[in-house]
C-alpha cells in the first residue's frame, strides 16, 4: 500500500509542473498591460514603466517563472499589488465558502444520487427506472443559475424558509453556516447528482451481470445483502471517478452559483482579479484550485486502493 | 421400500424474455438422481446445460427475465413453489454450484476467507471465529497447502486450480446433499482437471452428495458418473448407464459426440471427426427432430414430426426415429469392416 501512495505521489510531480508552466504562460500571454489597468486612464508613461518594474514584469520571462515557482514551493503566492496583502491571504480568506459550498453539494448528490442509481439498476428496464433516468437527465439539461434562481424564488422569496443570499462563516454556528448554503448546494449539486447516479445505474447493472454475484445468490445470500456487500462494493471503482471529477467540478465550477447567491468564495476572488488585472492573484487562484484538484484525485487513487485489493496487492 | 430419488425433475422448462419475443432455452426436461449419484450432462456449448442447472438453483430473475415451467422435486418438494425466503434458506445448505470460470466466479475485493466463513454464517449461525475455524478444515479438506495462510488471501493471488479448489470449499461447506457443478475445469489445464475431478470424485465417496457434473468432455463422464444425459437444444437426447453410452450409443447425436473424442492411434492424434453444422438458434426452433439438419440419417418424417424421448431398456432413453433401424445398420456395418 507504501509503494503505491510513493507512486502515485511521484507521478504527480510532471503533472505539477506542466499545468503551472502553463497557468504561467496563459496569464503572462493574456493582451492587456497589468500596470496600465491598475494604474487606470490617467497614469503616465513613467508611472507604467516604475510599476512594471516594481512588480518584476520587467524581468526575462524565464526568471519571472522561477521566482513564482520558488515562492510556491516556500508557501508564498506572492502579492496582491490591488489588496495589499499576501495572495495566499486572499485565497485563504476565500476558501471556506467555496470549500463549505462543494462538501455540501457533494454530499447533497451522493444521498440522492446513489440509492437512486442502485434502485434503477436493481429494477432495470421498469417504469421507475425509466422515470428517474428521465429525471436525470432533466437534472442534466438544467443550468445550475436557473435551477438557482428557481430555488431561490420558491424557498427564499416565497416561501420565506432560508436565505435569499449571503453567507455566514461556521464561527457563527453550524446551522446558520448550513442555512446559507442549502440553496447553493442544491442548485450546484442537482447537475452531479444526475451524473453520479447514472454511472452508479450503469456500473451496477454491468456488476449484477458478473459471475460473482450469481455465486453470491447460488450461496443463499440475501437480496440486500447481494447489492450492497457483493455487487456496489465492486461497482464503486467507476463511481468513484466520477465522485472525483464532480468535486473537483464543484471546487472551480461554483462562479455562477456563488454570484448568484452573492457567496463570497474563490469564483467570485478570480472574476474580481480578472477585471483588475492583478495577475498574481490570478495565477495563484488557479494554481491553488489545481492543487485541490490534484489532492482530490490522490484521495480518490487511494480510495481505489483501499476497495480493491487487485490495485493494492501485486499479483504473486 | 422403494428409495426415493434426491431429485426428481419433471417436464422442466425455462423460458427467457428477450428483446425479440419469448426464447425457450431449456424445453421439457425429465429426469432424476439418487443419493449419492453422480450424473453427468453432456452437448455442444448452447444445448441449454447451464441455463438447466441454473434453473434448478431458480438462480435467474423470475421478474424481468425467465419464467419456469414443470417441478423440480429436492427430497420430494417442488423448489418452484417455494418462497424467495426458503429458496434462499436451500442454496449454498442443501443445495451448491460451482461454476466454469473460478476467477470470474469468485468476489475479487473479498478474502477467500470472508467468501467461505459467508455461508456458513448465513446457514450454520455460526459465529466468525467458529466460520473461520471451518473454513480453514474446508480448506485443508480440498487440499489447498497452508490454508491458515491461504485464507487471508484475495482470489487473483491463487493459481485457477486453487480458485476452484475455493469454489468447491464454498460450495461443500455447508454439506449440502446435491452438487451441480456446471463445466467445473474447462477452463483448467489437463494435469489440474485431472485433480479437480479426482477431488470431486473423493468428496463424493465422503460426503455421499449428489452431483449433476456438467461437461461437454465425454472423457470426464467416463471418468466419473454412472449415468449421461445427453442433451441438444435444449432437450435430453439420450439417457443411459455410462457403459452403455460408450458400447451402444443410440442417439445420432452421442454417436457424433463419440467419435470426435480426440483419439490416440499409435503416436499421432488420429484426425477429428466433428458433427457438421452448428445448433440451431432458440429463435428458429424446428418443428420436426431438432438434430435433422446434421444429422445423416434424417428423412422426411424426422423434418415434420418431432419424436418424443423413448424406453430402449430399463436405464436407456432415446429420441429418435430410426434409432434402431441405425442400430442395425451400424451392426452390419461394423461386422463387415472386420
Ligand atoms: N439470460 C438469458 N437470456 C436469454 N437467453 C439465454 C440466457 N441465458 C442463456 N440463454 C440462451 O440459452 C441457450 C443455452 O445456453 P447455456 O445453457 O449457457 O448453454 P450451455 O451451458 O449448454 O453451453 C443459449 O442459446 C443462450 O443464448
Ligand atoms: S429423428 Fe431423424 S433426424 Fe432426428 S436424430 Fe433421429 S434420425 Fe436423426
Ligand atoms: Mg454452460
Amino acid at each position: 500500500m507504501l509503494s503505491y501512495l510513493f507512486k502515485r505521489i511521484y507521478s504527480l510531480i510532471p503533472v505539477l509542473f506542466v499545468v503551472s508552466v502553463a497557468i504561467f504562460l496563459i496569464v503572462h500571454i493574456t493582451p492587456g498591460d497589468p500596470a496600465a489597468i491598475i494604474l487606470g486612464m490617467e497614469a503616465t508613461e513613467e508611472q507604467i514603466a516604475s510599476l512594471n518594474e516594481e512588480m518584476g514584469l520587467n524581468e526575462p520571462i524565464v526568471k519571472q517563472y522561477l521566482l513564482w515557482v520558488g515562492g510556491v514551493l516556500q508557501g508564498d503566492f506572492g502579492q496582491s499589488y490591488f489588496m495589499k496583502e499576501p495572495v495566499l491571504d486572499s485565497i485563504l480568506s476565500h476558501l471556506g465558502p467555496t470549500i463549505s459550498l462543494a462538501i455540501l453539494a457533494e454530499i447533497v448528490a451522493l444521498i440522492i444520487a446513489i440509492p437512486i442509481g442502485i434502485f434503477a439498476a436493481y429494477r432495470r428496464g421498469s417504469f421507475t427506472d425509466h422515470a428517474l433516468m428521465v429525471a436525470t437527465l432533466l437534472g442534466m439539461a438544467v443550468p445550475s443559475f436557473l435551477l438557482g434562481l428557481l430555488l431561490m424564488l420558491s424557498f427564499g422569496v416565497y416561501l420565506q424558509w432560508l436565505p435569499i443570499a449571503g453567507y455566514k462563516p461556521l464561527t457563527e454556528g453550524l446551522w446558520t453556516h448550513l442555512r446559507y448554503l442549502i440553496l447553493p448546494a442544491l442548485s450546484l449539486g442537482a447537475i452531479q447528482a444526475a451524473l453520479v447516479a447514472r454511472m452508479t445505474r450503469s456500473s451496477m447493472l454491468e456488476v449484477l451481470n458478473k459471475n460473482y454475484v450469481k455465486t453470491a445468490r447460488s450461496k443463499g445470500v440475501k437480496e440486500h445483502k447481494v447489492i450492497t456487500k457483493h455487487a456496489l462494493r465492486n461497482a464503486f471503482l467507476p463511481i468513484l471517478t466520477v465522485i472525483g471529477q464532480s468535486f473537483g467540478t464543484l471546487v472551480t465550477g461554483a462562479v455562477v452559483v456563488e454570484t448568484i447567491f452573492n457567496l463570497p468564495g474563490l469564483g467570485q476572488l478570480i472574476i474580481n482579479s480578472i477585471e483588475r488585472r492583478d495577475f498574481s492573484v490570478i495565477q495563484g487562484v488557479v494554481l491553488f484550485v489545481t492543487l485541490i484538484y490534484v489532492f482530490i484525485n490522490l484521495i480518490v487513487d487511494l480510495l481505489y486502493g483501499v476497495i480493491d485489493p487487485r490495485v493494492r496487492l501485486e499479483r504473486k | 421400500m422403494e428409495k426415493r430419488p434426491l431429485l426428481e425433475v419433471k417436464n422442466l422448462k425455462t423460458h427467457f424474455h428477450t428483446e425479440r419475443g419469448q426464447i425457450t432455452a431449456v424445453d421439457g426436461i425429465t429426469f432424476h438422481l439418487n443419493e449419492g449419484e453422480i450424473v453427468g450432462v453432456v452437448g455442444e456449448s448452447g444445448c441449454g446445460k447451464s441455463v438447466m442447472s441454473q434453473s434448478i438453483m431458480r438462480l435467474y430473475d423470475e421478474k424481468y427475465t425467465a419464467k419456469y415451467e414443470g417441478e423440480i422435486l429436492f427430497q420430494g418438494e417442488n423448489l418452484l413453489n417455494l418462497s424467495k425466503a426458503m429458496m434462499q434458506k436451500i442454496r449454498g445448505n442443501d443445495l451448491s454450484m460451482i461454476f466454469q470460470d473460478p476467477l470470474s466466479s469468485l468476489n475479487p475485493v473479498y478474502t477467500i476467507g470472508d467468501q467461505i466463513r459467508e455461508s456458513l454464517m448465513i446457514h450454520q449461525n455460526l459465529n466468525k471465529r467458529e466460520a473461520q475455524q471451518k473454513a480453514i478444515e474446508m480448506l485443508r479438506l480440498t487440499g489447498i497447502p497452508a490454508p491458515e495462510k491461504r485464507i487471508n488471501e484475495y482470489p487473483h493471488q491463487l493459481s485457477g486450480g486453487m480458485q476452484q479448489r475455493v469454489m468447491i470449499a464454498i460450495a461443500l461447506s455447508c454439506q449440502p446433499k446435491l452438487l451441480i457443478a456446471d463445466e467445473p475445469t474447462t477452463a483448467l489445464d489437463v494435469t489440474i482437471q485431472a485433480q479437480i475431478l479426482d477431488l470431486i470424485a473423493e468428496l463424493n465417496a465422503q460426503l455421499g452428495m449428489g452431483v449433476i457434473f456438467i461437461t461437454h468432455d465425454l472423457g470426464v463422464v467416463a471418468e466419473i458418473c454412472t449415468r449421461v444425459m445427453v442433451m441438444y437444444l435444449g432437450q435430453i437426447v439420450e439417457e443411459t448407464d455410462t457403459d452403455c453410452l460408450f458400447s451402444e450409443p443410440l442417439h445420432p447425436y452421442t454417436r457424433g459426440l463419440i467419435k470426435s473424442i480426440p483419439q490416440l492411434e499409435g503416436e499421432r492424434l488420429q484426425k477429428l471427426y466433428t458433427i457438421d453444422g452448428t445448433v440451431p438458434s432458440l429463435q428458429k426452433v424446428p418443428h420436426g427432430c431438432r438434430f435433422a439438419s446434421r444429422c445423416p440419417y434424417a428423412d422426411e418424417l424426422c423434418k415434420e414430426q418431432a419424436p418424443e424421448l423413448e424406453a430402449y431398456s430399463p436405464t436407456q432413453k432415446v429420441r429418435c426415429w430410426h434409432y434402431k433401424e441405425i442400430l442395425k445398420k451400424e451392426a452390419v456395418h461394423e461386422s463387415s469392416n472386420e
